[in-house]
This record gives C-alpha cells, sequence and structure tokens, in this order.
C-alpha cells in the first residue's frame, strides 16, 4: 500500500478520462497534463493510461509500505521530474509547492490500483463521479507489474508551458471582430479542473445561441466578456459562444498554467494542429 | 444537415437551429446510428450532435463521410413514458412561492400546470444524468436567479426560463427549484447508469407531504 500521510493541495487519481458517456451528461476528467501522464507511464514500463496521483501546486507526503519503482511526471514539486527511481518500503516521498507549473504527476510502476466507475478511474472532482480527492490516511494499492522495463535514463522533457496557446477556430469564431492573436491575458484565482477563467480584453458578446455540445479546450465568451477556457471537467454542453479551440497537442499547457500565469495565443489552421500532433506523438513513441 | 469543425479534435454536425420535436428527432436517431472506432464522445444538444474523435485515426473529412452515411439512416425507436413523483415547495421546492409570484399565480396552480403536461427529453447535458426538458407550459416560466446557489440537492425539480430540469446529482445551480423527486436519476454502479434517456417523455406526479 501507498499511505497518504499528507495530501497537499488537491490531490486525486487520474487516468486518461471516461470517455464515451458525454450523451449521459459526463465529461471525460482526466488528468489536466495527460501528455506528463503518458510520458511518466512509459517512463516506469506502464501503458499509458495507467491511474496514478495528479497533484496541484502543493504536492503531498506519501509511505510507501512496500517496494516500488516510481518517477515524478510535469512541474518540479521538489523532486526532480522525469527519473524514475527506486523506492524501498518504509520510504517516505515527500513533496512540497510547485517550483514551475501547476501540476505533477506521481506515477507508479503497476499503476495505482482503483476502482474503475464507468470505464474509468479518474474522479470528477466537482461531482465525485469516480470517487473524492485523498486525505490523510487514505491507502492506495499498487497493480500488477507490467511487462515493459523502466527506463531508467529518464527524458530531457523541458517544454515551454507559457508559450503562446496554440488554438484554432471556434464554432462561433465569427461572431467577434477580432481573435486572440496578439492578446495577453491572465489565469484568474477561481479557475479549476473545470475551467480557466481568463482576465484580461473584453469581448463584446452578442446574439443568444442554443445549447450545444462542447470541446475540450474550448474558449468560451461568457456575457461578461472575458474568456473561459473549458478543460477536462467541462460540462458537455454549454450556451455561450466559442470564439477558438486549444489545439491538442497544446491541451497539457492548459494544465500546467496557474492562477496569474500570463496566457497569449496563436491561431493555426486544422492541418498545422494535426501536424503538431503528429509530431509530438512521434516524439512520444521515440521514448518508448 | 450541415457540419463545421469545432476544433482539431470534433465536428460539430447541424440539423437546425431552433428548438423542436421534429429535429430532436433527428438529433436522436442520428445518435443512436451513429457508431465509429475512433469516436470519443457524441453530445447531442437541442439542434446539434458534436462528435469528439481521436484525430490521430480519423480526419474531419473521414468524420463527416461516416456522418452523413448515417443521417435519415436511423429506424424511428419508440420512446418510454416515465413517471416522476415529486413533492412540491416547502424545504423541497423552495423557489416555488416565487415562481408563482413571478406569474401571478398561487403555487397550487403551478403545480397544477406543471402536472399537467407531457415533456420530452431532448437530451442529456451540463452534468451527469440532467435533462433538458421541453414543453414546460409558458405560464411557469420564471428567469434563472440572480446567482447559482452553491449546492442544489440531487432530485431538485427546477425550472430555469422556458426549460425545465432534474438535477440528477448534488451540484451548484441557478434555475429556481420548485419540489424534490426521490427516484435516483443518476447511478455510476447501475446500468444504465442515467434513468432517463434523449427521447423518453416524462410526466410529473404529484406526491403527498
Amino acid at each position: 500500500m501507498i499511505v497518504v500521510e499528507a495530501a497537499g493541495l488537491l490531490t486525486t487519481v487520474q487516468d486518461l478520462g471516461r470517455t464515451g458517456c458525454a450523451h449521459l451528461g459526463v465529461s471525460a476528467s482526466g488528468a489536466a497534463d495527460a501528455l506528463a501522464l503518458r510520458i511518466g507511464n512509459r517512463l516506469v514500463g506502464n501503458i499509458d493510461g495507467a491511474p496514478a496521483l495528479e497533484m496541484t501546486l502543493t504536492g503531498g507526503t506519501f509511505r510507501f509500505e512496500l517496494d516500488a519503482v516510481a518517477v515524478l511526471a510535469g512541474s518540479d514539486f521538489g523532486i526532480e521530474p522525469w527519473k524514475p527511481f527506486e523506492v524501498k518500503a518504509g520510504d517516505r516521498l515527500r513533496l512540497g509547492p510547485s517550483r514551475t507549473g501547476a501540476r505533477c504527476y506521481l506515477c507508479v510502476r503497476g499503476g495505482i490500483d482503483a476502482p474503475r466507475v464507468l470505464g474509468s478511474a479518474s474522479v470528477h472532482v466537482l461531482t465525485g463521479l469516480g470517487g473524492r480527492p485523498l486525505g490523510r490516511g487514505d491507502a492506495l494499492r499498487i497493480g500488477p507489474e507490467p511487462a515493459c522495463p523502466p527506463l531508467w535514463t529518464g527524458t530531457p522533457f523541458r517544454p515551454d508551458r507559457l508559450a503562446p496557446l496554440r488554438v484554432t477556430r471556434g464554432p462561433q469564431a465569427d461572431w467577434f471582430r477580432r481573435g486572440l492573436d496578439g492578446l495577453t491575458y491572465h489565469v484568474r484565482e477561481e479557475s479549476d479542473r473545470m475551467g480557466l477563467r481568463l482576465k484580461g480584453p473584453r469581448f463584446v458578446q452578442r446574439g443568444e445561441m442554443l445549447t450545444e455540445g462542447v470541446s475540450l479546450g474550448a474558449i468560451q465568451i461568457p456575457p461578461g466578456g472575458e474568456p473561459l477556457i473549458l478543460f477536462v471537467e467541462h460540462q458537455t454542453t454549454g450556451g455561450y459562444p466559442k470564439i477558438a479551440n486549444v489545439i491538442s497537442a497544446d491541451l497539457w499547457k492548459v494544465g500546467q498554467l496557474r492562477p496569474r500565469d500570463p496566457v497569449r495565443f496563436e491561431t493555426v489552421t486544422l492541418a498545422r494542429a494535426r501536424a503538431l500532433l503528429v509530431e509530438q506523438e512521434a516524439w512520444l513513441d521515440g521514448l518508448a | 444537415m450541415t457540419t463545421l469543425p469545432a476544433s482539431d479534435h470534433s465536428l460539430l454536425v447541424r440539423f437546425g437551429d431552433e428548438i423542436s420535436p421534429e429535429i430532436h428527432r433527428q438529433v436522436r436517431d442520428f445518435v443512436r446510428a451513429f457508431r465509429a472506432s475512433w469516436v470519443r464522445n457524441v453530445h447531442p444538444a437541442y439542434a446539434t450532435v458534436l462528435i469528439s474523435f481521436d484525430p490521430l485515426r480519423a480526419t474531419h473529412a473521414e468524420v463527416e463521410a461516416a456522418a452523413r452515411a448515417v443521417a435519415g439512416a436511423a429506424p424511428e425507436a419508440a420512446s418510454r413514458l416515465v413517471e416522476i413523483p415529486v413533492q412540491y415547495g416547502g424545504e423541497f421546492g423552495p423557489d416555488l412561492v416565487d415562481v408563482a409570484a413571478i406569474n401571478g399565480l398561487t403555487p397550487e396552480h403551478v403545480i397544477e400546470i406543471h402536472t399537467s403536461v407531457e415533456y420530452l427529453v431532448y437530451f442529456l447535458g451540463f452534468s451527469p444524468g440532467f435533462p433538458y426538458l421541453g414543453g414546460m407550459p409558458e405560464q411557469i416560466a420564471a428567469p434563472r436567479l440572480p446567482a447559482p446557489r452553491k449546492q442544489v440537492p440531487a432530485g431538485s425539480i427546477a425550472i430555469g426560463g422556458k426549460q425545465a430540469g432534474i438535477y440528477p446529482v448534488t451540484s451548484p445551480g441557478g434555475w429556481r427549484i420548485i419540489g424534490r423527486t426521490d427516484l435516483e436519476l443518476f447511478r455510476a454502479d447501475r446500468d444504465p447508469a442515467a434513468l432517463l434517456e434523449m427521447g423518453d417523455r416524462v410526466r410529473f406526479v404529484r406526491r403527498g407531504a
């Protein structure tokens, strides 16, 4: 077992999310930085979607009651990320406040053995679907040993989480006189896994639209005029116009944005968005 | 039917631009028939279906071709009538009195009108199992609350403008609450998890205190 001695600010079990349930009103949830989760899992020999612990802004303290292999993935919460290490029974792993972005994953070889709800172990914090955030005293089991060996060499992954967010035009982009390019925003404190509220230039929102399905990474303009990025726990449908959508290859950056971080945008074509994703996947496959 | 890329991993399929049972039927038939291995999620709404897909396994053109192939091809399915027992007013419906006052009615009238018609489940959205219900008489329409409640109890029977709904799980919410049902609208460990599905008809039945 892994025993939670201190949970940190918000620590939850996450995998790659709960797909196939949007028609029930259930959004995918899943890791806010799915790229970090996938790299972390590959580094310890797991499949991409093995459940891990997602820590937010400040990490927790975990006591291992058995030998394990683990890695931190994502932002630096006090232990160097992307370098797998051995843990001995009785060891404590103590993480602290982030030195870089918003989220860090503790991936354990074998994955966290958590119950699947509607096909996923991901906690949907807002509705409690899949479980609750971890608290002191919670104990977690580790799953069976995977066939692949760990990648002891680690990876020199050092991307720029504050580089402009690449976006494609949203379904209501032509409702607005201009796009997001060239504007600078800052992440508001009241942002969470459901959405990131941005502070900065306001758009004039005109017209009424019929509620329709919304995509992960959609950038909505609510009546107040400041953009809102819909994130992993977003509502499945919404009635506000969407000016743009973060491209798949950059969704991880949204998961690493912290309150007060600057946010800038760069509009790209769908073809460019696809090319960037293919490039990212090829890089990931080069790891293992 | 028209389509529009909504992002690099989704396509919006549009059947119209109004709320009507006819357009709803097209949406529902489409959702029942549309299947593909690269689909991540299907989000039906009043007049649209958003298809979210794996962009490494399909292009927008392929998704559009698959959508056109099924549109109009599905046989119409029968719809169920589901009765929802409701305790109106008091602690279960804190906004019943306001909804009555807004419309110049007595609370008793609001209940009579609310239970007098059959509603259509247009789609589930917003939160797990939340039904968007059409068909509510406009005499009991009421604007959303100026500020949403932080916690609306599960089973709350709600009015938001001209729409009716039921909060399946305890969640924040800005619609006006006129009663509560003890039916469980959403349970992840039940199959199906959601009590209602799109296309169902709903009738509210008053339950004595």
